[in-house]
C-alpha cells in the first residue's frame, strides 16, 4: 500500500517523481513558483500533467505513458486537499461543512452527521457546530478544514501550506493537531516553515525550478544541506563549488580553507557550509590561516534576534549591535568577511 | 479554547478597509450635477405620465376586463418565460463560465445578440423558425402542433428576449464565486453533478436571483417580438403593453393608468427581490 509519483508538465517546466510509505508524512520545501503546488494539483486531480504515472494504493490515479491516457477524476482519487485559506462553504453551517465529504461518498444524512460530529470533536472545534464559517477565526476555520479533509477518510491528505494564512497564536494550536492527526497517516505537506517540517514530516524534499533537488530525512536535509534554498531555511551560508584537496573552490572563485569531510574526493561537486555566527566583520583584510577572509559588498543589515544579521555577497553574518555600531555598516560598503577553517563544512553535493 | 472575537486571517482585511468609511468620496462636484441630470431624464417622464393620471376613472379603468385579461396574460407568461430562462439559461451560463471549447466567444456573442438586436427582428426570425412556414414549424405543424400567434409563441418571444438577461449575470456570478470551493468538493470526492447542487449553484444564488428577476421585468415589457411572432388575440397572446398600445389609440386615459399599473409592477418585482449585488464568494462579517 504506497504511492508512487512520476509526472511531467512541460508548460510548467515541472518533472518529480516520488514515492510515500503508508503512514509516512513528506515535508515539501522550496521557493515560490517552484512547482510545490503543481505537485499537489496533479496528485488531486485539478491539473493533469503531459506524461507520467501514479499509484495510490490500489488504484492508478493516472496513467499517461506510452500512449495510455488514464486519469481519474479528483473525486474519486481519494486523495483530499487542504489548502492555505479553510474555503469552507460558506453556504453551510460547520457540521454540515464537515459531513460534506461523507455525504458526497453516499453516506447517509444521519451516519454522515455522526461522523462529521466524531472529526468536529478531534480537532476541538464541537462548539463550533452550528456557526456559519463567516463567524470563525481564522484558526478556528483551518481546524474545521481539517475534520472536513479527515472525515473523507483521505488514503493521501494534501496539505498546502495550511499554517500559512493562519496569526502567530492560531499556528501553533493547528501544529499541535497536525502532529497528533498526522500520525497514523499518509500526507504530503508544503510548508516555508522548518519547524513544521522537523514536526510534521519524516521526511523533507526541496523543490526547487520543477525539480527535486534535494531528499532525505528532515533533520539530515537541515542539518546537511546541499541547496541553497535547504541552507537558507537552515539558516546557514552555502557555497557550491569543486572539492579541492584544502577546502573547496566556490562557483564564485573564491578559494576556501576548510577540512573535506571523510569521503569527498577532490575534483567532486561539493558545498561548503558555515553558520553565520561563525563569520566575523572586519574593515580590512584579516590574514593569517587557517583562516578564511572575503571581500564583500554589505547589501542589508536587518536585526536578527538580538543580533545584527549582515548581508553581504550572497552571505550572511550575524554579530552584535555594539560591533555593528562600532563597525558604522551601512549597504554599499565594503567588509571583510572572516570564517575559521574549523567552522566551515566540506561535503560532497 | 480560543475567544471567538480572535482576528480573522488576512482574507477580509482588506475588504473591510475597502468598505470602511472614511468620509472622503473623491467624487468631484460637477458628476453630481451630471448624475442629477441623469436621474432626471429617468424621472421626469415618469412624473409627467403620472401627472397624465385620470384618477376619478383610474379603479374603473385598469379593472375593466380587458385590462384584467391583459394584465393576467402578461404575469403568466412571464413567469412562465422567465422559468424557462432558467432551464436554459443555467446551463448556458455553466458553460460559458467554466467549460472551454473551440467557438466558445462565438457563442456568447450569438446568445447575447438579442440584447442588441431590435425585438421585431427577434419576432420576424421567431416567425421563420417556429411559424407555419417555418424551419421547425413544418414538422411541428405535422404533428399537429402550431405554436405561431398562441400563448406559447408569447412565452418563446418573452425567453428570446430575455434569456442573455439570465446568462449575462449568472456567468458574472459564476465567474466572480471562481473554481477554488468547486476544486475543494471535488478533492472532498463530490461528483460533478453534486458539486454543482451543492456548490455551485448555491454560491451564486444571488446572481441567479437578480438574472431571474431582471428576465422578469424584460418579459414583462416586451412587445416588438410578440407582436410579429404572436400577435394581439385578446386573452391569448394581448399582454400588458399589447394592450397599452391598443388603448393609446382610442382611450388615452385608460393607456396611461395601464402604463402606471405596469411601471408598478416592474417596481415592486425590481425592489422587492433585486438587492445590490453582494460578492458571492464573500463570508458575512464576524458576529461577535
Amino acid at each position: 500500500m504506497t504511492f508512487t509519483l512520476n509526472a511531467a508538465l512541460h508548460a510548467r517546466n515541472f518533472d518529480v517523481s516520488l514515492s510515500l510509505g503508508p503512514a509516512e508524512t513528506v515535508a515539501v520545501l522550496g521557493p515560490n513558483g517552484a512547482g510545490k503546488s503543481t505537485l499537489l494539483g496533479i496528485i488531486a486531480g485539478l491539473i493533469r500533467p503531459d506524461s507520467g504515472h501514479a499509484v495510490l494504493g490500489d488504484k492508478t490515479l493516472f496513467n499517461l505513458d506510452a500512449g495510455n491516457s488514464h486519469c481519474l477524476p479528483p473525486h474519486t482519487r481519494g486523495t483530499a486537499l487542504l489548502a492555505q485559506e479553510p474555503l469552507l462553504f460558506p453556504h453551510m453551517n460547520v457540521l454540515e461543512n464537515v459531513a460534506f465529504g461523507p455525504r458526497a461518498a453516499g453516506a447517509n444524512r444521519a451516519s454522515a452527521l455522526q461522523t462529521a460530529r466524531h472529526w468536529l470533536a478531534e480537532v476541538e472545534a464541537s462548539e463550533f457546530a452550528d456557526r456559519r464559517p463567516g463567524q470563525l477565526s481564522g484558526g478556528q476555520a483551518q481546524r474545521v478544514a481539517v475534520a472536513r479533509a479527515l472525515a473523507t477518510d483521505p488514503e493521501l491528505l494534501l496539505l498546502d501550506e495550511p499554517m500559512a494564512a493562519l496569526d502567530i497564536h492560531a499556528a501553533p494550536m493547528l501544529r499541535r493537531l497536525l502532529k497528533r492527526v498526522l500520525a497514523s497517516r499518509r500526507a504530503i505537506i508544503i510548508t516555508h516553515d522548518v519547524l513544521d517540517a522537523l514536526m510534521l514530516a519524516d521526511r523533507a524534499i526541496v523543490v526547487e525550478g520543477g525539480r527535486i533537488t534535494e531528499a532525505g530525512p528532515t533533520r539530515g536535509v537541515l542539518e546537511k544541506p546541499r541547496s541553497k534554498f535547504a541552507a537558507g531555511l537552515a539558516g546557514m551560508n552555502l557555497l557550491p563549488g569543486i572539492i579541492t584537496g584544502r577546502g573547496l573552490t566556490s562557483d564564485g572563485g573564491l578559494d576556501i580553507t576548510a577540512h573535506p569531510e571523510d569521503g569527498a574526493v577532490p575534483g567532486q561537486d561539493g558545498v561548503a557550509v558555515f553558520s553565520p555566527t561563525a563569520v566575523s566583520v572586519f574593515l580590512s583584510a584579516e590574514h593569517g590561516s587557517p583562516r578564511n577572509s572575503f571581500a564583500v559588498t554589505v547589501t542589508d543589515l536587518e536585526p536578527h534576534g538580538d543580533q545584527i544579521r549582515v548581508h553581504a555577497g550572497g552571505l550572511s553574518a550575524d554579530i552584535t549591535p555594539a560591533a555593528s555600531a562600532d563597525l558604522g555598516l551601512t549597504p554599499g560598503m565594503t567588509v571583510y568577511f572572516v570564517i575559521k577553517a574549523t567552522a566551515i563544512a566540506v561535503y560532497p553535493a | 479554547m480560543t475567544p471567538v472575537s480572535a482576528p480573522r486571517s488576512t482574507a477580509w482585511t482588506a475588504r473591510t478597509i475597502n468598505r470602511r468609511d472614511t468620509g472622503y468620496t473623491g467624487v468631484p462636484p460637477w458628476v453630481f450635477v451630471l448624475a442629477g441630470a441623469g436621474a432626471l431624464f429617468v424621472l421626469l417622464p415618469l412624473a409627467a405620465m403620472v401627472a397624465k393620471v385620470n384618477w376619478g376613472q383610474f379603479v374603473p379603468l385598469i379593472t375593466s376586463e380587458s385590462s384584467l385579461t391583459a394584465l393576467g396574460l402578461s404575469l403568466r407568461t412571464s413567469a412562465a418565460s422567465t422559468l424557462l430562462c432558467i432551464a436554459l439559461g443555467v446551463p448556458l451560463a455553466l458553460v460559458l463560465a467554466r467549460a472551454s471549447f473551440p467557438g466558445q466567444r462565438l457563442l456568447r456573442a450569438f446568445v447575447l445578440l438579442p440584447l442588441v438586436l431590435p425585438p421585431v427582428v427577434g419576432g420576424i426570425a421567431l416567425l421563420y423558425t417556429f411559424g407555419r412556414q417555418g424551419l421547425l414549424g413544418r414538422s411541428l405543424d405535422f404533428a399537429g402542433i402550431q405554436i405561431a400567434f398562441s400563448t406559447t409563441a408569447v412565452v418563446l418571444a418573452q425567453t428570446f428576449v430575455a434569456l442573455p438577461f439570465l446568462v449575462v449575470s449568472l456567468e458574472g456570478a459564476l465567474r466572480t464565486a471562481g473554481t477554488k470551493y468547486e476544486a475543494v468538493a471535488a478533492t472532498l470526492g463530490a461528483r460533478p453533478t453534486t458539486v454543482l447542487r451543492r456548490v455551485s449553484i448555491p454560491l451564486v444564488l444571488p446572481g441567479l436571483a437578480s438574472g431571474a428577476v431582471l428576465s422578469f421585468a424584460r418579459c414583462l415589457g416586451e412587445f416588438g417580438a410578440t407582436l410579429t411572432f404572436a400577435g394581439s388575440l385578446q386573452g391569448v397572446t394581448r399582454t400588458l403593453p399589447l394592450e397599452i398600445y391598443l388603448q393609446r389609440e382610442t382611450d388615452a386615459d385608460a393607456a396611461v393608468a395601464l402604463s402606471l399599473v405596469l411601471v408598478a409592477v416592474a417596481v415592486a418585482v425590481v425592489g422587492l427581490s433585486y438587492r445590490r449585488p453582494r460578492a458571492l464568494a464573500a463570508e458575512p462579517a464576524p458576529t461577535a
